[in-house]
């Protein structure tokens, strides 16, 4: 006997959405981004400038385009540790072929062939062997920059087309780079990918529990695989924009990367564990960073005091969220 | 309540004079929502073995943890040798001389047999530090006294499984354990590999030791065991000595239970074969598994634990992969290697381990429950949140789920309504065959009732069921049909008419004359 109206209704939501955002992690970033420009502002004042601020988004758009895609390979419970040794491996590639006499879309084809076909290695050790891709991406992280030095020794190709310089260079309008444009138009279609598409959904399920998610259907080893291309994608489109930027090509480019990557999704509110975040969150802490590191730039703090900076940055936002649940729950 | 009724020999007073070693009385322990032990007794004797029976969650496993220190009772007192006794630790009941030998023994397999025999009191020589050469001289002679032929130098992970267990013993005897729990020693072993396990076993009886076997099997029950102590639903139910009893008094005794659960099975019609499974074969789980599902059925699997039923469930969901076998649904060749594809055929599988393999923990109840249906309610890839909601809600309030709201996350929800979040998930798919692992395993009576009445209302729609169980009121109450498995094989089959729960226990045991 089933009597249906003694059954209570279920609604969708109890809280208001509006709400619930006013309390996420990406309101606070935003106010500690508005809080970073306003120190900014009041300690140099070089900064309060169009140009200046211009000049600022190049320091994140180009980790900005990697960490997104990272960012949905964080929340499938996987990492590529090997983005910034693809970005080599791909400038190096650029450089041979301009040694060849290769003009600028043929240089944009290999960067962005070089880039996949890294991220199929890595998606392939990963899903077919079945490999903790933290090991498998240490490994190929010191692969793909081992091949750039020994195609490149301790020299550096230049010479790069007039028309490639765009890329790195180049402004769409006024003071809006083509860098930007690029970013924000990726920030764009990764959000909707993520947050609007039942392979964003599949993805969350598998960094929440993959095994479940294959016993409900989800091929779970594809999306997997997917999402080591879409990183060495991005990483290999990045590698145009940073080589287009410096017009050179030394095998250490973007040297140390992974980890201002990696801090980036993290501090965007992505579970280090898997299973959560967001590309809003990813996008204010790219501009986060780009504020920061820009800041300090400007008030002379040599480069390593910044690499000491991003260091503790990421222990504290890997840290923060993991120490919190556990005083929560000393506390329940 | 009702009063349990009790059947044949019940609490029988020892023959012989001499004291228990280890008693345990009144000893209750609760998980959340579970009583998986209430106040039972049990007593040791030195130099004989006590046979622990019961059915699959009878509580036995729960009492082993509880003698080893991994879990602290609730309530009720340990006796050891005449005194009161409390295990805060693994390590405290290791040195109170209680060791135990498990289905997987906890040995560490990158060391030598004589480090694992000796790991925490090895012989010491100068300096405090392990005096090796008389550690493996040691060994040697412990493994000498109970006849295994092992080398103590050799690495524990290139032995056998039989010899694991002994090296587990070897090391019971160095520690001079007086007490020696087996939980389902033999069930990996070979029949001369349990010849050899028995020897041992009267070596350690007259040893004096005092030994708790926990066995499925009641052959060799009935051959190695002096008294026997029964298990049902977390109370004890009877003891006593195995030469005054029998084996229809032990299973009366498992499965005698109250009558307290009605089952809402409807009569509904037998239609036309909906899912045929023949010469399906798997190298290790299951082998020749040959049989038939029709429209509008109620298919019960039962067996033992390990007797390969989710293995094989899981291969027909292509999780894992057969090695050999035909599955034909609806008459036509079906080749399933994903659980992708099998939902595609309209098969699907509701797991037992709900936690790992069903619910996913922190996302939203809506979101579980379309994940595999996000073709339905998407459109060319895009989410449609609306439709989420609308399809989530339909299949949660068919279910009668109790939940705040479906955004809320699926790991706050009771156990009862997460299985109900993950039955309604499977639903949402639109399946013709429906696969139930342990459908009620750990959930409440309410809910309980809720999805036996469910499952009478799909098949009344036309659906079929496998239903795999190891709750024997369950199988008899709601099956048309009912198949045991035994080792891997379909041990016999049963219509709803014939099969009582003397019956199954004792095919699903292989205890000759009922199959």
């Amino acid at each position: 006997m089933t009597v249906a109206s003694t059954r209570p209704h279920i609604p969708d939501r109890l809280e208001n959405p509006w709400r619930m955002a006013l309390f996420s992690w990406e309101t606070l970033l935003i106010v500690v981004a508005v809080a970073i420009f306003i120190a900014n502002s009041l300690a140099s004042p070089y900064f309060l400038n169009v140009w200046s601020l211009s000049d600022l988004t190049f320091n994140f758009t180009e980790k900005g385009l990697i960490a997104l895609a990272m960012a949905l390979l964080i929340v499938a419970g996987e990492i590529d540790l090997s983005v910034a040794a693809i970005i080599a491996l791909s400038s190096t590639m650029m450089g041979m072929a301009v040694q060849a006499g290769a003009d600028t879309p043929v240089l944009v084809l290999i960067a962005i062939g070089t880039g996949l076909a890294c991220g199929i290695f890595n998606g392939a050790l990963v899903t077919r062997l079945g490999l903790p891709s933290i090991v498998v991406t240490i490994g190929t992280m010191s692969l793909f920059r081992g091949i750039s030095y020994i195609i490149l020794g301790d020299q550096a190709y230049k010479g790069y087309p007039a028309g490639f310089a765009f890329f790195g260079q180049g402004y769409v309008w006024w003071v809006i780079s083509f860098e930007l444009v690029l970013f924000i138009v990726a920030a764009f279609v990764f959000g909707v990918l993520l947050h609007r598409t039942s392979f964003g959904r599949t993805i969350y399920a598998i960094g929440n529990n993959p095994v479940a998610a294959t016993f409900s259907g989800v091929p779970v080893e594809r999306v997997k695989f997917i999402l080591f291309c879409l990183t060495g994608l991005m990483s290999g489109i990045a590698s145009i924009c940073l080589t287009s930027r410096l017009a050179s090509t030394r095998p250490s480019i973007a040297f140390g990367w992974e980890l201002e990557v990696v801090t980036m999704v993290v501090l965007g509110g992505v579970s280090i564990l898997g299973g959560a975040g967001s590309i809003p969150g990813v996008v204010l802490a790219a501009i986060i960073m780009g504020l920061v590191t820009f800041g300090l730039g400007l008030l002379n703090v040599p480069g390593i005091v910044m690499s000491i900076f991003t260091g503790l940055l990421l222990i504290t936002v890997i840290a923060l969220p993991i120490l919190w649940n556990r005083l929560r729950q000393k506390g329940a | 309540m009702l009063q349990h009724a009790r059947h044949g020999p019940v609490e029988k007073s020892p023959a012989r004079a001499h004291e228990p070693v280890l008693a345990l009385s009144g000893v209750s322990k609760s998980f959340p929502g579970v009583r998986a032990l209430s106040k039972v007794s049990l007593e040791l004797y030195p130099g004989e073995v006590t046979a622990l029976v019961g059915e699959n969650g009878a509580g036995k496993s729960t009492l082993v943890k509880i003698l080893t220190g991994i879990y602290q009772p609730d309530e009720g007192t340990i006796f050891l040798g005449g005194k009161e006794v409390s295990f805060s630790s693994a390590y405290d009941a290791h040195r109170a001389g209680i060791t135990a030998i498990h289905q997987e023994t906890v040995l560490f397999d990158e060391l030598s047999v004589a480090e694992n025999i000796f790991l925490g009191h090895a012989p010491r020589g100068r300096f405090g530090l392990i005096d090796r050469k008389r550690m493996v001289a040691e060994a040697a002679a412990v493994l000498k006294r109970i006849g295994a032929d092992i080398d103590p130098q050799a690495r524990l992970r290139d032995l056998g499984i039989a010899s694991k267990h002994l090296v587990a013993i070897a090391r019971a005897f160095s520690i001079e354990a007086g007490i020696v729990i087996m939980d389902e020693p033999t069930a990996a072993l070979s029949q001369k590999e349990i010849e050899e396990l028995f020897a041992l076993i009267g070596r350690l009886k007259a040893d004096g030791k005092a030994i708790l076997f926990i066995s499925h099997k009641f052959d060799e029950v009935f051959r190695i065991a002096d008294r026997y102590a029964v298990f049902r639903d977390g109370e004890s139910v009877g003891a006593g000595l195995i030469s005054e009893t029998d084996h229809d008094a032990l299973v009366r005794l498992m499965v005698g239970r109250p009558v307290d659960q009605i089952f809402p099975k409807k009569k509904v019609e037998i239609g036309e074969p909906v899912l045929t499974v023949s010469g399906y074969c798997h190298p290790t789980e299951f082998e020749d598994i040959s049989f038939e599902l029709r429209r509008g059925e109620i298919l019960g699997f039962y067996g033992l634990v390990g007797s390969g039923r989710s293995e094989l469930m899981q291969a027909l969901f292509g999780v894992t992969k057969p090695s050999k076998g035909a599955v034909k649904i609806d008459g036509k060749v079906a080749i399933i290697r994903s659980p992708e594809q099998a939902i595609r055929y309209g098969m699907v599988y509701v797991p037992e381990e709900r936690g790992r393999q069903g619910a996913i923990a922190g996302l939203p109840i809506f979101q579980n429950i379309t994940l595999p249906a996000l073709k339905r309610t998407s459109r060319y890839g895009f989410l449609r949140l609306a439709e989420e909601f609308r399809l989530a809600r339909q299949y949660a309030e068919r279910l009668d789920l109790r939940a705040a709201s479906l955004d809320r996350d699926v790991g706050t929800l009771s156990g009862g309504n997460q299985q109900k979040v993950v039955i309604a998930k499977w639903l949402a798919t639109i399946p013709r065959v429906i696969i139930l692992d342990e459908p009620t395993k750990g959930i409440d009576i309410g809910s309980k009732a809720a999805v036996h009445e469910f499952m009478s209302e799909l098949v009344a729609q036309g659906l079929s069921i496998i239903m795999v169980s190891s709750e024997i009121p369950e199988i008899l109450g709601m099956s048309d049909r009912i198949i045991v498995m035994r080792e891997g094989r379909i041990a016999a089959e049963f219509a709803r008419e014939e099969a009582d729960a003397e019956k199954l226990v004792r095919t699903a045991a292989g205890i000759g004359g009922a199959a």
